[in-house]
């Protein structure tokens, strides 16, 4: 089952050409991960599956990437982003709480959809912190500020801010990258946990993190999507060269 | 010539090192010089404000300065009540605020979270010409324009007026309002704003739910720069509003602040060490007073509420 389909994207910052022609599938409630050297474009596929681009100016991009069951190009210019967001969730490199509480920071997605039941908001927000595996920790101080959280929790905090509004694809930009190991494990165990419910999309620079949590794995170089297969058949026999060379560290 | 040897520099007895000792101390001194003058000028302030005021309160109860309902230094009768010069300044302070933090809020969220580098490059200027007009401008303004304007609507209002000089006053401090609270939206991280888009939040709702929050510390010293900015205008009180010390919280009324007080008295010539000439010096403390009072909520404010982001 295909979730989401990326069909010859391209897209370039003003002049400079970032992504070359890339097309992938993503699987249904499966893992998959984007690798490959630092400025190959990563960050950048990623954010074109939100629209985080149209934030800014002089990001251009065609192509197309369609969203299932409805199959509704999302990258097309009559779809609203805020459309789009709605449905495909983020988690960034750095952690990113709003200076609010706890609670205020779970709900957030819930109150901008106009949803203001206070019992209904409370629950979520417990279901919510319970899959980011956070709930044990905050429950006793889910109003003081999400500041005072450490950098894991922060984090973790993140991800059940984006599953409280029950994303069908969550997209994880080097999630654990300012984590320390034990968080950084943590973190990974909750993502594989997660893909019963969400489908996701993981950029990561650790090649052992690619291989523990992802089902597929697409390796990229320098805008071109260089290789997509299963994440077992691309760490043991990659088909192309510079995959081979990138996977057992020779460059990159 | 033989390059001098880097170990001859590093002696700490060297000239070379010796000049620089002394002209870092010189450079130190003059600046802190630069910074306790500012210090001087308002303890002198303050010491020749309280000095005028301890005699006037030698004549006139403390009781009576604070209860008294009227306020006419200058009648063969004189009554000494603060009352109605600080109701003036209180309807016109509200009034103006009244205008000036909506209206500045919304600008400087426009442009800060809505504009582009065009509209920003147009509109910021045209707001700080708006900061640029002289006061006497705007009093004139307010007493030819806006006073006949609010006629049309309200036949009785008369020719002098708060209600005019408030408004105006709100105008006047719109760009210190608007131009602090940009500043504090824009130092607002991006990656916040990232945050509330991504979880598919409006530009409107990240502006209000996210971005102003967060600058909340910022936006509050500019709205008390505003007070003070309010607290402190005279011009356009004295020249508008009708120079009466009137008690009413009435703002179709005329009525005096303790600002136009100080110039329409002070313009007369009142004999030095009279009871009138020190009762400016008690409505010019009291006023210090107000302002600071002000200040010190703001930045209690800005303690509270600092955010780290
Ligand atoms: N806002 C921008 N404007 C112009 N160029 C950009 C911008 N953001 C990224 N780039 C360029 O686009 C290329 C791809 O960047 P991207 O951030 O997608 O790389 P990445 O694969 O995520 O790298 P990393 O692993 O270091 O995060 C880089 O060459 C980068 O310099
Ligand atoms: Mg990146």
């Amino acid at each position: 089952m295909v979730k989401a389909e990326v069909k010859n994207l391209n897209f370039s910052y003003g002049e400079k050409q970032v992504l070359k022609n890339v097309s992938m599938p993503i699987y249904d409630n499966k893992i998959t991960a984007l690798i490959g050297p630092s400025g190959c474009g990563k960050t950048t596929l990623l954010r074109c599956f939100n629209r985080m681009h149209d934030l800014y100016k002089g990001a251009k991009y065609d192509g197309q990437i369609l969203l299932h069951p409805d199959e509704v190009n999302i990258l097309a210019r009559d779809i609203d982003p805020m459309e789009v967001r709605m449905r495909i969730g983020m988690v960034f490199q750095k952690p990113n709480p709003f200076p609010k509480s706890i609670y205020e920071n779970v709900v957030y997605g819930l109150k901008v959809r106009g949803i203001k039941r206070r019992s209904f908001l409370q629950e979520r927000c417990e279901q919510s912190l319970q899959a980011a595996g956070l709930w044990g920790e905050v429950k006793d101080r889910l109003n003081s500020g999400a500041q005072m959280l450490s950098g894991g929790q922060q984090q973790r905090l993140c991800i059940a801010r984006a599953l409280a509004v029950e994303p069908e694809l969550l997209l994880l930009d080097e999630p654990t990258s300012a984590l320390d190991p034990i968080s950084t494990s943590h973190i990974e165990d909750l993502i594989v946990d997660l893909k019963k419910t969400v489908t996701i999309v993981i950029v990561t620079h650790n090649l052992h993190q690619a291989a523990r949590v992802s089902d597929r794995t697409a390796f990229m170089y320098l805008g071109d999507l260089i290789e997509f297969d299963e994440t077992s058949k691309m760490f043991t026999t990659p088909s192309d060269k510079r995959t081979e060379n990138y996977i057992t560290g020779r460059f990159g | 010539m033989a390059r001098p040897k880097l170990a001859e520099f590093t002696s700490a007895n060297h000239p070379v090192r010796r000049i620089r000792r002394i002209k870092e101390l010189l450079i130190e001194a003059v600046l802190f010089a630069a910074a306790a003058s500012s210090v001087f000028v308002t303890l002198g302030i303050v010491y020749i404000l309280v000095s005028e005021s301890l005699p006037f309160f030698a004549h006139v109860s403390f009781t009576e300065f604070l209860t008294e309902r009227e306020w006419t230094p200058l009648f063969a009768e004189p009554k000494y009540g603060i009352l109605p010069l600080l109701c003036g300044t209180f309807l016109t302070t509200v009034i103006a605020l009244l205008l000036a933090i909506p209206l500045g809020t919304i600008i400087a969220t426009y442009l800060s979270e809505y504009a582009n580098a065009r509209a920003r490059e147009i509109l910021k200027p045209i707001l700080e010409l708006l900061a640029a007009v002289p006061t006497v401008v705007y009093g004139y303004f307010a007493l030819l324009f806006v006073t006949p304007l609010l006629q049309k609507i309200m036949p009785n209002l008369p020719g002098f007026n708060v209600l005019a000089a408030g408004l105006v006053i709100g105008v006047m401090i719109i760009p210190y309002v608007s131009s602090l609270t940009e500043d504090a939206m824009r130092a607002v991280p991006g990656y916040l704003r990232e945050a509330s888009y991504a979880v598919g939040a409006s530009r409107m709702q990240t502006a209000f739910r996210v971005v102003i929050p967060a600058a909340f510390s910022g936006i509050s010293s500019a709205y008390i720069l505003g007070i003070s900015r309010a607290l402190g205008e005279t011009m356009v009180v004295a020249i508008a509003a009708g120079m009466q010390p009137n008690l009413t919280l009435n703002p179709t009324e005329p009525a005096a602040t303790i600002t136009a007080f100080i110039v329409q008295v002070s313009l007369g010539d009142l004999p030095h060490g009279s009871v009138g000439y020190q009762s400016i010096y008690v409505a010019g403390l009291t006023l210090l007073i107000l302002t600071l009072t002000f200040n010190v909520i703001g930045f209690a404010l800005r303690k509270r509420f600092r955010e780290v982001y």
